[in-house]
């Protein structure tokens, strides 16, 4: 039982972690709820049918299928959070100014809300498949335990859930004057490690070099195995043995993004809103 | 120009990479150890004949993937330093332990 909880924790931590970001980041638009439940459904139903259809997927490309879905979800979360985090610098001052009524007059709250609608569902997608996929091999064999594991496996979900929740409501008690700092940064990183994620799934298909493999190793000092290590990779993309290429898309990705929020900040407001 | 043609064809044969096959029954990998040369890109078959998923996890190797059940995968590992490297089934982590020597 202990065993199952802690796979399924693992499993389900990064999508908690995202959306316990992104609920605190968006907190003062307006329906922002609604649309984040709305990725979480969205996301499941997906992750249903990523998992029965898994091993099609992993036929495509001859055998990397898997990788290159992998890639392409995370590559396409990696977009949407930049396009999120680089609209909430132009419009997290005046949020911040006046939270309460700003968020019902920014005309493009709603393209926003759809974002953040495809970051929850892609993260749900990707890490919810292999939950799916994990619990359904308990469910479909008939081992010994079997009901003790898939108990397991829902304390396991719920304990990643009440960590997404603790992110959350941590982020809440920060105060305003820091909190787009804050949040911005959370997802910047957020952002970073989900490219190095990508180019690691890259490598393994053989579609793009290594460069030098690896570059460090602490994995004696930081496993990513423990609970430490395993957190610090869902959020700032810690990898005790990272590949060059990781890197080169970690940094990249990092310094884009990073330009992308300068440059919209130092904008006036009336030149972005419309 | 046809120089770099030239280059464009070879690169992709110098790239391709050594076959090895491991097979997973009855949530251990077959064989548990085996070695391949250090220095070298290879192309891992693993063959899941269990009807339950598996993942293929290493953080040694900086590789995880999932093989549906009945069903088989290729993973990409390497180059290696001279060495040896751990991996396992994630989900059955108890049995399917698996190393692999690099020299």
């Amino acid at each position: 039982m202990f065993a199952t909880a802690v796979i399924v924790f693992r499993e389900v931590l990064e999508a908690a972690l995202i959306i316990g970001i992104l609920a605190a980041a968006t907190r003062s638009i307006p329906n922002s709820r609604s649309w984040l439940a709305g990725g979480v459904m969205a996301g499941l139903v997906g992750a249903g049918l990523v998992a029965a259809f898994a091993d099609v997927i992993g036929g495509w490309a001859s055998g990397v299928g898997q990788e290159l879905f992998n890639a392409v979800v995370l590559g396409a979360a990696v977009c949407m959070l930049a396009w999120h985090n680089i609209w909430m610098s132009s419009h997290g001052k005046a949020m911040a100014a006046n939270a309460k009524s700003i968020g019902k007059n920014i005309s493009d709250g709603a393209s926003e809300c759809s974002v953040l609608l495809i970051i929850v569902g892609l993260a749900v997608l990707r890490e919810g498949s292999e939950t799916v996929l994990f619990l359904y091999g308990i469910a479909a064999s008939n081992v010994d335990g079997q009901s003790s594991m898939l108990l397991g496996g829902a304390i396991g979900m719920l304990a990643g859930i009440a960590l997404g929740y603790i992110v959350y409501a941590g982020l809440g008690r920060v105060p305003m004057r820091w909190f787009f700092a804050a949040t911005g940064l959370l997802v910047l990183l957020l952002a970073a490690g989900m490219a190095s994620q990508a180019a690691h799934f890259l490598i393994q298909a053989d579609l793009i070099p290594s460069l030098a493999a690896p570059v460090w190793d602490t994995s004696n000092t930081l496993s990513e195995d423990s609970l430490l290590g395993k957190l610090l990779h869902s959020l700032i993309g810690y990898d005790s043995r990272p590949a060059g290429m990781q890197l080169v898309f970690y940094f990249t990705v990092l310094a884009v993004i990073y330009s992308g929020m300068k440059w919209t900040a130092r904008r006036p407001q009336g030149v972005i809103k419309k | 120009m046809k120089k770099l043609l030239l280059m464009a064809l070879l690169l992709p044969l110098s790239a391709v990479a050594e076959d090895y096959k491991l097979v997973i029954k009855d949530h251990r990998f077959q064989p548990a150890e085996f070695t391949i040369p250090a220095g070298q890109k290879i192309k891992l078959l693993v063959e899941n004949q269990d009807s339950t998923p598996e993942e293929f996890d290493s953080h040694d190797l900086n590789r995880e993937k999932m093989i549906a059940g009945n069903s088989a995968a290729i993973i990409f590992i390497g180059p290696l330093t001279a060495g040896g490297y751990t991996f396992i089934g994630e989900y059955h982590a108890t049995t399917a332990l698996g190393h692999i020597i690099a020299q």
